[in-house]
């Protein structure tokens, strides 16, 4: 039931607040966000106290005679990343006060609209379900890019919508083998999760490995992987600030959840054979990505090349599959998903404020205004994994899992433990500090939005990094019982 | 037969009458004639189910004939009236000038 | 008592936050008030808990706190251990930085960035103090890389100056590359041992292949290369001196550098067992030992003499870790402790009074006008350059005996870097307070003796440079060694002197005489020829320039590493990403679309046409299905 009105209510919120005129829509989408926090907020104490509680199972018939059905539900994973998702929401609607959108009814709606469809993708415990969510997450962000993005924002939105669906439509091919193959295994249809994995793994390892490469690059396009990711740094730039964050924030999470619960215990022999080589393509892609954001002149791409230099090491601690990888991966998607929107919305004040971005122009902003340079030391300071902010134990745990795997490619995935302080640190020296480089530049005191959101961030930063049992608890039964699955 | 008139004659009338019509349809430019190039070779299928109804002493070529020339009224209905939309727009019915979706 | 320990960083945690969010409003008094009392605070519960832990039956007590970063097996509780090691720690981290906090209340009085200074020094205090309480790897690694960022912070206080900015951030991320080696070790550690709690991992040590202890070992000590500043990772602490002197004091000469000897005698059971390892960190440490003295030799700057000093003396007392005389580090870190804060804050007397100037060369004579700074530092300096009875003396001739016990090539290298210790020191001693004044006449007119509350810390350190060799007096003079006895139950390795008593007297003579004829030297040199060293345009002598210019490390990282990873990243970012890759990508759209344009060649938009094909196409289907 409570499942359920998860992803109703962002909907009807969709709807009305396309139907809201004027400058009602934003406090009216704001209110909803706020609200569905709540929802998520109670799903969790019901999860906390009764975990296997029917109100966060539904599963009701869609279309019967192909098998599939609307089945939703709360594992730990999902809760978690739901809570990341309906946290976040408000953050980036509260960010985009200060930024005047034409038609507003339509950007909130959109932003509502996407927020459902990610709630659907964590959720989603049938398989064509899934994909469906999938790909309903892709329209909104594609209008949102399209309608209020940048420069050349045509050519650079198509191309990432075009490289992204190719991705999903490869699932699609493979999600659709699993299903024939479960039919003819079972003797009857069913897109059920437990049937994909069932019907997964009668498969042998020639077929598996296809299965892997399928699914996985739908995933690795997403999130997205060396060498799938030109479309990420254009499209985050180009992108309206709350459209980055969506995608970076939460879109990107999609693809590392996927890995998680539709790939990793469907085809263990298929990872069990391309794994090593995923991990070697993820952990090129970290240093690959620390190296690129060194040279970036616009901070806002160099926080793009960041961020992909950060998923790629969560994508390579899932694929090792061990608890710590898992669990370092689920911590550092709620880090890395806070930190993101810290980060672009830093890169987005600066814009406003300062009417570039260029890091070679900005200097000497630290003493226009100190406590925007505390809250961007902090936030910071979380993006390069400092302990005792909620970078590190993610990290810590990811490398732990990449460590075992091989040591080596543990070296290597650490090394942008320091290119991650070369490139942030130099920024933040040019962007903040020394002195005025350009007169014309003036930096006056932070609006209440964005440092009430500046404000939260940097609470979740240290909270989660001080103590990051209060998320590892969620995801530990589930964490668990998906290890109990792959042996 | 029908009056003596064997089966063929029918066939070939309606042969004759659908070439015609194709012909029509592939050799002229413009619009209203084209229209009728169609409405021709409809009724060449229309003359050969009737004929064939009767031959096999079914009633259901006969319905179908109604259904086709219900049909083909609307059609001509709708597809006039898009001609002169396009008329009204272009000040022209020929074919050859409507190739806007070729860009 | 014990249990309070949890106390000890709390105090200065609220310090921190207090100044940090309120520092602003508060009068300087106050602010500067709040950090000394946290800091105060934690020294008088420092002291109770090391006298109650001395009489524990067990020698460590842990003190959990709360379960921190759980996953699958693994398993790391916030907790604190109280044993010899840490206890003795928590009072020089507290005690000295106590005297230093006091002295920077007036030091920084004008700085415009006087509580946000205290609000950094209480956050260092606090996260040096996680340092050396955690019980595991893990907490050490917090604390190691808080220090870090408070270093950064303090060494770019003064942000506005590009210089600064590129120095603290040159620490830092020097200090990460030595951090990356830490935390592989650390997962090295958990994978072998399956925990990174130290009563767990020490006592299964034994039980590892030797080649994963050699390994951790050594990965463990590329994280103490970086903190303390060993060859290769030495170069950030001379540029370090661009934070304030107290700064300097406190994190780059008494405490932070020191964790890395810490963190080896925490993890003396593996240096132990790995001979390998021991060997590397003796040798590394000797050649930094000997390298930095040598770039002192030449150096104008009064905190950078001291910055090589310290690189040096640290490098001596890994020399000592690595030949097994774990304690006589631990003593030497205490004296240095001592006696480097002391003239790291005697040289902040001397610039305070000079109005910012920190070249010897403009100095000279303020013998008169310091008289309270010139006795402290003079006594530092004394104790410093080992002259029989002072601290210094007997921390160093302890780490040189065991050396020699060990091996007389390295003890030969050993005293050489002492000697150029001495030598250097007391140069800096006659170019700043003999002789005549070299300064302008503004300046002249401006010098003073500093306030009292700088002039006390000068004045208790100093008397703990001299008296503060009673806590390791030789065994062979039949005294009580109360540091050596003190961290024994910790050591795994017991260490006892083998040599005979009068090979122990022979060296001891040694080194006190070389002590004095290179002071005497340099008192020829620098007193009665007056000589005043060279202006960098000056010609000198190639080797001398070489050494002047730090042997050029600096640029030859430069070259070989920052500029290569900056080409790189160029070409990774303007060819490879968007020429290959992207290129691929474009070249599928191209592809797609180029087909697209043939083929839609036969899309004419002519509707006639369309019906020809179409009636071709049944026509050939029909003769299709009927002809075959």
């Amino acid at each position: 039931m409570l499942a359920g009105l998860l992803i109703v209510f962002p909907l009807i919120a969709a709807l009305l607040v396309f139907m809201a005129k004027g400058k009602g829509a934003r406090n009216l989408a704001l209110g909803f966000s706020i609200l569905q926090f709540a929802l998520s907020l109670v799903a969790l104490f019901q999860f906390k106290h009764n975990p296997t509680s029917h109100h966060l199972l539904l599963n009701c018939t869609w279309v019967k005679s192909l098998g599939i059905n609307f089945a939703v539900g709360l594992d730990g994973f999902a809760m978690l990343l739901v809570l990341l998702t309906t946290f976040l929401v408000p953050l980036i609607i509260v960010t985009s006060f200060k930024n005047t959108y034409e038609k507003e009814n339509i950007f909130y709606g959109l932003i509502l609209l996407m927020q459902m469809a990610l709630v659907g993708v964590f959720m989603a415990n049938d398989g064509f379900l899934f994909y469906v969510f999938w790909e309903l997450a892709l329209i909104p962000i594609y209008f949102i890019c399209l309608m209020w993005g940048g420069e050349n924002r045509g050519k650079i939105t198509f191309k990432f919508f075009v490289y992204t669906l190719l991705g999903s439509l490869f699932m699609l091919v493979g999600l659709v083998y699993l299903y024939n193959n479960s039919m003819s295994l079972a003797g009857t249809k069913s897109w059920a999760i437990q049937d994909l994995i069932n019907s997964g793994r009668s498969l042998g390892e020639g077929q598996q490995s296809i299965i892997f490469w399928l699914i996985f690059i739908a995933f690795a396009i997403k999130m997205p992987i060396f060498p799938f990711h030109t479309w990420q740094p254009d499209t985050y730039v180009t992108a309206p600030t709350q459209g980055t964050m969506l995608l970076s924030g939460i879109m990107a999470k999609m693809g590392t959840f996927g890995v998680m619960k539709w790939l990793l215990p469907i085809v263990p022999m298929g990872i069990e054979k391309w794994g090593g080589f995923a991990i070697g393509l993820s952990i090129v892609g970290v240093i690959y990505g620390s190296c690129i954001a060194i040279v970036q002149k616009d901070y806002k791409r160099l926080i793009a090349y960041s961020s992909f230099a950060h998923v790629g090491l969560i994508g390579a601690g899932i694929l090792t599959a061990t608890a710590q990888g898992l669990q370092g991966a689920m911590l550092q998607m709620v880090a890395h998903g806070i930190n993101a929107v810290g980060l672009f919305l830093i890169a987005d004040i600066l814009l406003r404020h300062t009417g570039t971005r260029d890091i070679d122009k900005l200097g000497g902003i630290r003493s226009m205004n100190g406590n925007f340079a505390v809250l961007f030391l902090i936030v910071m300071l979380g993006a390069v994994a400092l302990p005792l902010t909620s970078g590190f134990p993610g990290e810590f745990l990811l490398i732990n899992g990449v460590f075992q795997f091989s040591a080596t490619a543990a070296a290597f995935a650490g090394l942008s433990v320091i290119l991650g302080a070369v490139y942030m640190l130099r920024s933040y020296q040019s962007i903040m500090l020394g002195d005025r480089k350009d007169s014309n530049i003036t930096f006056g005191s932070l609006d209440g939005s964005d440092k009430a959101v500046l404000i939260i961030i940097c609470a979740a930063i240290i909270a989660f990094g001080v103590y990051p049992k209060a998320l590892t608890d969620i995801t530990e039964p589930a964490v668990k019982a998906l290890m109990q699955n792959l042996k | 037969m029908i009056n003596g008139i064997s089966i063929n004659y029918y066939i070939l009338l309606s042969a004759i009458l659908f070439i015609i019509g194709s012909i029509g349809v592939m050799a002229r430019r413009n619009s209203i004639i084209i229209f009728m190039c169609i409405e021709l070779m409809l009724n060449a299928v229309n003359l050969l189910l009737v004929a064939f109804s009767t031959l096999h002493n079914d009633a259901k070529g006969q319905v179908f004939v109604f259904f086709i020339m219900a049909v083909a009224a609307a059609e001509v209905a709708v597809g006039l009236a898009i001609l002169s939309m396009i008329y009204r727009n272009v000040k022209s019915i020929d074919t050859h000038l409507l190739s806007n979706l070729k860009n | 008592m014990i249990k309070l320990v949890g106390l000890v960083p709390l105090f200065p945690l609220i310090g921190f936050l207090i100044n940090g969010f309120f520092g602003k409003k508060l009068r300087k008094g106050l602010s500067g008030g709040i950090a000394c009392l946290a800091i105060l605070a934690s020294f008088i519960l420092s002291v109770g808990i090391f006298m109650e832990a001395r009489h524990l039956p067990s020698h460590s007590q842990i003190v959990n706190l709360f379960s921190w970063i759980s996953a699958g097996t693994l398993d790391i509780p916030f907790e604190f251990v109280v044993d010899p090691l840490s206890t003795w720690f928590l009072l020089i981290i507290t005690g000295i930085g106590f005297l230093i906090h006091v002295y920077s209340t007036s030091y920084m009085h004008n700085d415009e960035g006087f509580s946000r200074f205290f609000t950094y020094l209480n956050l260092f205090v606090f996260f040096m103090l996680l340092l050396v309480l955690g019980n595991n790897f893990l907490i050490m690694f917090v604390g190691w890389e808080g220090v870090g960022l408070c270093s950064y912070l303090l060494i770019g206080f003064w942000f506005k100056n590009t210089d600064y900015n590129n120095a603290a951030r040159k620490a830092f991320i020097m200090n990460r590359i030595g951090d990356l080696g830490f935390l592989l070790g650390i997962l090295l550690i958990f994978v072998t041992f399956g925990s990174t709690s130290f009563d767990q991992v020490f006592s299964k040590a034994g039980t590892a292949e030797h080649g994963t202890i050699t390994a951790i070992a050594l990965l463990l000590f590329i994280g103490a290369m970086g903190k303390s500043a060993q060859i290769p990772l030495y170069t950030w602490l001379p540029d370090a001196m661009a934070g304030p002197t107290p700064v300097s004091a406190l994190i780059h000469a008494a405490t932070m550098v020191t964790a890395g000897v810490y963190m080896v005698t925490r993890a003396n059971v593996f240096y132990s067992i790995s001979e390998t390892a021991s060997a590397v960190v003796a040798v590394v440490g000797v050649a930094t030992a000997l390298f930095a003295a040598t770039i002192g030799l030449f150096q104008n700057d009064i905190k950078k003499i001291l910055a090589y000093s310290t690189v040096s003396q640290l490098g001596l007392m890994f020399l000592g870790l690595g030949v097994g005389a774990y304690s006589s580090s631990v003593f030497h870190v205490t004296t240095h402790a001592f006696f480097k804060a002391l003239l790291f804050l005697g040289a902040g007397s001397v610039i305070h009074a000079m109005g910012g100037e920190q070249d010897v060369r403009k100095m000279g004579g303020l013998k008169k006008a310091l008289p309270i700074t010139f006795m402290t530092m003079l006594l530092g300096t004394i104790a410093i350059s080992g002259v029989p009875g002072f601290s210094g003396f007997f921390s160093k001739d302890e780490i040189l005996a065991h050396t020699y016990e060990h091996s007389p090539t390295l003890w030969f290298f050993g005293m050489l870097t002492s000697m150029l210790t001495a030598f250097y020191m007391f140069r800096l001693m006659f170019l700043t307070f003999w002789g005549s004044f070299r300064g302008t006449k503004e300046q002249h007119h401006h010098l003073h003796e500093s306030p009292k509350a700088m002039t006390f810390p000068l004045i208790v350190l100093a008397v703990l440079s001299v008296i503060g060799g009673v806590i390791g007096l030789p065994h062979f003079w039949g005294q009580h060694n109360f540091i050596g006895e003190h961290l024994e139950p910790l050591i795994l390795r017991k260490n006892p002197s083998t040599l005979p008593h009068d090979t122990e007297w022979m060296l001891m003579g040694i080194a006190s005489l070389a002590a004095l004829a290179v002071i005497y030297v340099a008192y020829i040199i620098y007193r009665q020829r007056n000589i005043i060293p060279l202006n960098e345009n000056d010609k000198m002598p190639a080797l001398q320039k070489v050494i002047y210019n730090k042997y050029y490390v600096d640029e030859i990282y430069d070259a070989i590493i920052r500029k290569p990873v900056d080409a790189i990243s160029t070409v990774f970012y303007k060819f490879v990403d968007k020429q290959i890759i992207d290129g691929i990508v474009e070249g599928v759209g191209t592809t797609v679309k180029g087909i697209g344009s043939v083929v839609r060649l036969v899309q004419q938009g002519d509707i006639s046409f369309y019906i020809i094909t179409m009636m071709l196409g049944v026509i050939g289907i029909l003769l299709f299905t009927f002809l075959i």
